[in-house]
């Protein structure tokens, strides 16, 4: 390395730097001259604007809330609209001492120290500067006079009018609709800031949660100039909102309150299915509660008895409700045993009342403890037999078991847009494994055969299943959302039809479901005689697993509550299905005995006109020369 | 050349650096007096901006010293230390940055911070303000200058790699202030003006590219809102708006310490963070703020003395990448206030509330410092 050449880099580089700060210099002088110049124009120039405006008037961007979207039934019946409804604001920059402004309005309108608490925690939630914040709602007449009489002393104390969510038809719809409430504070960090800006409410369950993007809306907003008491002067500028999306329901208010009535008052739910379009017609969870009593914040002592109560309105069981399927998952079955091919529809079995594993003492059980001797598929569906299907389990194996049932939906969420469904459980050795580290054992396979053990299902996907029956394996998830103002739901990810080897398969699941109903050995055949149209079921009970601990009530409600839940799925008319139907009521105990029954009276309240005949345009295509009865 | 040694050489000089006790201290006498200044301004205006809030102030003045101390420790290091270690640096917060990426702390909607087990808590990105033109500095002093093309090529490399790491977090105001400081250097450095022309030239036909055929119409609706702000009168509008309000109805001589109307009646948010020259334009009016600019000014000034007395290419492009990206930070700050600029999250230095961004930045002064301090007059030779 020769030193003249470094030597003279050193000069050269340090005579570019030099002209580059000189360059950076000129540079820097230039930019503080315009921030100079724009304090300037600011401070100097429109001084007496900004002035006036911070002085003796405030400029205040004030948001609008959208409407929320109304909720249609299918026939546009009114579910959720909104009211206008007095409520008591407080804005607490305005108020002063807001503390005690509260005690003002307390002792004005004689309230409570409860109240009194409830509302500064109110006052107390996340919110904007000068932000009116609602305190009271659904004010009466004489609330208001009282305290227009004493506004002199509620400084930042205002009764606003604004629109609050209302559900005419109260509790039919609490468990599928849902409800809105106000924001919380979690919801607050959830939200987007500006849209909400202006809103109080927010979809908590069902529906209103779900579609909340949709039913909410755009914020407007108004500039305004308000004095230094907070009055609005003029409005500068305005913005108007967008209102929320109006959504149609698949539900319907007739056929939802005809399921509330067949279940007569006993605990229970109700599915109804459109099996074609997968379309919700009635979605019923007994006992159920007022989602109003929601709208505006209810009271501890009221939510406090929703919870405890031993009846457990708020408890959606269609969607969070898990029961063995029991024997109404038998056609499901026997539809997998014909494409696995370990059964045929004509080969026998021998029923000595008892199924016994090869070299194992234990005895499976049937029902009927003295044997329906030899039985075929068909007659193994009608006659509900146990041993048919411990035999079949056994040679089809869990794996294969898992395989169908998961593609008929069981273990996992089958509905597009319900809230917090439950995925219930397909039992499989994996899963065994991993919950409780033991290999799977032969016996647990022959149980799983008959819908026990450790298999769990909710109503929703009963429901669904007998749905996929009725299609012969044609997937569309069960949704509540008609449309969103003309656009309907879209899946974003479907699940895949059931494609069978041998499509006349579905028909002896089929058949073996009709004769449950009309064959002359069927289980429900005097719900079946009944019927004007033919129908395809299938009943059957879930085992009441125990009682929670520690709970007390007298010894007689015990006894009912220990009870096997009935269940019953359905759908008819077989030969043009409507409607897919699956019932739990809860302790029950027969499932062709209870459930059938109130199966029955949801279908003909959907598809009997107000003669009493089948609705013409529900009649099967004109093929009944083949009729058998 | 043989003049310089002369200057060099005399006794005069050598006496009067042996007399300077905080030239052995390593510390830069009007930087320090200028940064105290500020310091104690900084208290006196987050007084009135917080709401009289002792904690604050108490954790503020704490913030000071830390950094104080960070400045004086790094002032310690000669520059030949760091430009030998600075790689190694680079590449280890480059590693943060991915570590960040996967695995860190998200708070606010934005992942920066890593958690050191559950203890410490830290934004790698704050360091790359430093490294970024250290990193730099290290790779072209050691090249031919003005930078050729591949050696400006592997420098923008360098610059992007962390920019785009901490653009995802998401943080645009630290990712552009780390682009600056890096893109400081290679001006520093000399890059030939008809190549940044010539980059500039062609951001216009890129940007209207991406308009129109690569953007989403959300995507553009949010550029526009960061353009305009007060198109969004709900969000962050509602911040311009107001600071405006406050920074106008200061007028020339403001309305007096503590009688701010706009800032105390909760009005402006973020009053004692990234707003703060409001409230202070708001209670000392234009003479308030153009008092600060100076000082601002003396400082840049300061630094960019220190850059021509560098004695190191090393020093020179550091310095004054330090130096004009401490401008970046105020204009940005200032301009964003005022309504001039979009808004990105840039605290006015030593003035906003918040530790983080006043140990870097003493961090930097200390840099700073250590190339002033660490001269050597016969080693040269």
């Amino acid at each position: 390395m020769s030193q003249p050449i470094t030597l003279k880099d050193h000069e050269k580089d340090a005579r570019l730097v030099r002209q580059r700060v000189v360059v950076g210099i000129v540079f820097v002088l230039l930019l503080i001259g315009v921030l100079i110049a724009r304090m300037y124009y600011l401070q100097v120039v429109q001084y007496e604007h900004h002035s006036t405006l911070s002085e003796s008037n405030r400029v205040h961007v004030q948001p609008i809330p959208p409407n929320r979207g109304l909720i249609f039934d299918r026939a546009g019946k009114i579910i959720a609209d909104n009211r206008p409804s007095f409520s008591l604001t407080v804005t607490r920059e305005r108020a002063g001492d807001w503390r005690h402004v509260l005690d003002g309005v307390v002792e004005v309108l004689e309230l409570s120290a409860e109240e009194r608490e409830l509302f500064e925690r109110r006052v107390l939630q996340g919110r904007r500067p000068f932000e009116p914040v609602p305190i009271m709602y659904e004010l009466s007449e004489e609330q208001i006079a009282r305290i227009a009489v004493n506004q002199f002393r509620l400084p930042g104390v205002e009764v606003a009018a604004q629109l609050v969510r209302h559900y005419p038809q109260g509790p039919h719809f609490a468990h599928s609709v849902g409800y809105v409430g106000r924001i919380n504070e979690a919801e607050i960090k959830r939200v987007d800031p500006v849209n909400y800006s202006g809103t109080h409410h927010i979809g908590k369950t069902g529906i209103e949660k779900f579609y909340e993007d949709q039913l909410h809306g755009q914020v407007g907003y108004e500039e305004v100039e308000t004095n230094a008491r907070g009055r609005v002067l003029r409005v500068l500028k305005r913005i108007d909102p967008i209102p929320g999306k109006d959504l149609t329901l698949t539900l319907d208010l007739d056929l939802q309150e005809a399921a509330e009535a067949a279940l007569a008052g006993r605990r229970g739910a109700i599915v109804a299915l459109q099996p074609a379009t997968g379309e919700v017609l009635a979605m019923v969870s007994q006992p159920s509660f007022d989602p109003n009593l929601f709208v505006t914040g209810i009271s501890f002592k009221a939510y406090g008895e929703l919870r405890d109560s031993i009846d457990r309105p708020l408890f959606n069981r269609v969607l969070r409700g898990l029961y063995p399927p029991g024997s109404t998952i038998k056609p499901m079955m026997a539809v997998a045993g014909l494409d696995a091919g370990v059964i045929t529809p004509k080969a026998r079995v021998f029923d000595p009342g008892f199924f016994q594993l090869p070299n194992v003492q234990h005895k499976y059980r049937n029902w009927n403890r003295s044997g329906d001797g030899w039985v075929d598929l068909e007659l193994a569906i009608a006659r509900s037999n146990d041993t048919y299907f411990y035999d079949m389990a056994h040679k089809l194996g869990v794996d294969r078991m898992h395989d169908y049932m998961t593609r008929f939906g069981i273990g996992q969420r089958v509905s597009l847009d319900m809230f917090e469904e439950a995925a219930g459980l397909m039992p499989s050795r994996e899963w065994k494994r991993a919950r409780y580290r033991q290999a799977w054992y032969p016996g647990e396979t022959v149980i799983l055969g008959i819908g026990q053990g450790y298999m769990q299902t909710t109503p929703l996907q009963l429901a669904q299943a007998t749905a996929l029956m009725a299609t012969r394996g044609k997937w569309i998830r069960p949704h509540l959302a008609r449309h969103i103002e003309g656009e309907r739901p879209v899946d974003p990810e479907p699940m895949p039809d059931i494609e069978l080897q041998n499509p006349s398969y579905w028909d002896y699941g089929i058949n073996g479901m009709e004769q449950v109903m009309h064959g002359s050995r069927g289980t429900a055949r005097k719900v079946g005689d009944t019927a004007l149209y033919r129908i395809a079921g299938k009943s059957g009970t879930a085992q009441v697993v125990a009682i929670r601990q520690g709970e007390r009530y007298d010894s007689e409600a015990l006894a009912e509550r220990h009870r096997d839940h009935a269940l019953f799925v359905a759908f008819a008319p077989v030969q043009n299905p409507q409607i897919a139907v699956a019932v739990m009521v809860e302790n029950g105990e027969s499932g062709s005995g209870v459930a059938a029954p109130v199966a029955k009276l949801v279908m003909d309240a959907w598809l009997l006109d107000e003669h009493g005949q089948l609705k013409t345009e529900f009649t099967p295509p004109l093929k009944v020369a083949g009729d058998q009865r | 050349m043989s003049a310089n040694f002369d200057r060099i050489l005399s006794n005069q000089d050598v006496l009067r650096r042996r007399a300077s006790l905080l030239q052995r201290m390593h510390i830069d006498g009007l930087l320090m007096t200028l940064l105290l200044v500020l310091a104690a301004g900084s208290l006196f205006i987050l007084y009135s901006a917080s709401g009289k809030n002792w904690d604050m102030m108490i954790k503020q003045a704490s913030s000071f010293g830390i950094g104080l101390c960070a400045m004086l420790v790094i002032a310690q290091f000669e520059p030949r230390f760091m430009a030998r270690w600075v790689p190694l640096a680079y590449l280890a917060v480059v590693g943060l940055l991915v570590a960040v990426e996967f695995m860190g702390h998200t708070a606010m909607g934005a992942t920066r911070w890593i958690n050191v087990a559950g203890l410490i808590r830290f934004q790698p990105s704050e360091f790359m303000k430093i490294i970024m033109p250290m990193t730099i500095a290290w790779y072209l002093s050691a090249r031919v200058l003005p930078p050729g093309f591949k050696h400006t090529f592997i420098s923008l490399v360098l610059i992007l790699v962390p920019f785009v790491l901490i653009l995802k977090q998401p943080d645009l105001g630290t990712s552009l202030l780390v682009m600056a400081s890096g893109a400081f250097v290679l001006f520093i450095a000399g890059l030939r003006w008809r190549w940044i022309f010539g980059a500039l030239a062609a951001l216009v036909p890129i940007a209207v590219g991406m308009w129109y055929f690569v953007m989403h119409n959300y995507q553009k609706q949010r550029v526009l809102t960061f353009l305009d702000p007060e198109s969004d009168p709900l969000g962050t509008g509602w911040n311009i708006i107001q600071s405006k309000a406050a920074i106008g109805s200061g007028g020339v001589f403001g309305k007096g310490w503590l009688l701010g109307t706009q800032s105390h009646l909760d009005f402006l948010p973020e009053s004692h963070t990234d707003f703060i020259i409001a409230v202070l334009a708001e209670e000392f009016g234009l003479v308030g703020v153009c008092l600060l600019l100076l000082v601002y000014l003396l400082l840049i000034a300061r630094g960019l003395v220190i850059t021509v007395q560098a004695q190191t290419l090393f020093g020179k492009l550091l310095a004054g990448a330090l130096t004009m990206t401490f401008f970046v930070y105020v204009f940005v700050n200032i301009g964003m206030v005022s309504g001039l600029l979009p808004v990105v999250g840039v605290p006015l230095p030593f003035i906003s509330y918040g530790g983080t961004s006043l140990v870097t930045l003493l961090s930097g002064f200390g840099v700073l410092m250590s190339i002033h301090t660490h001269r050597k007059w016969i080693a040269q030779v």
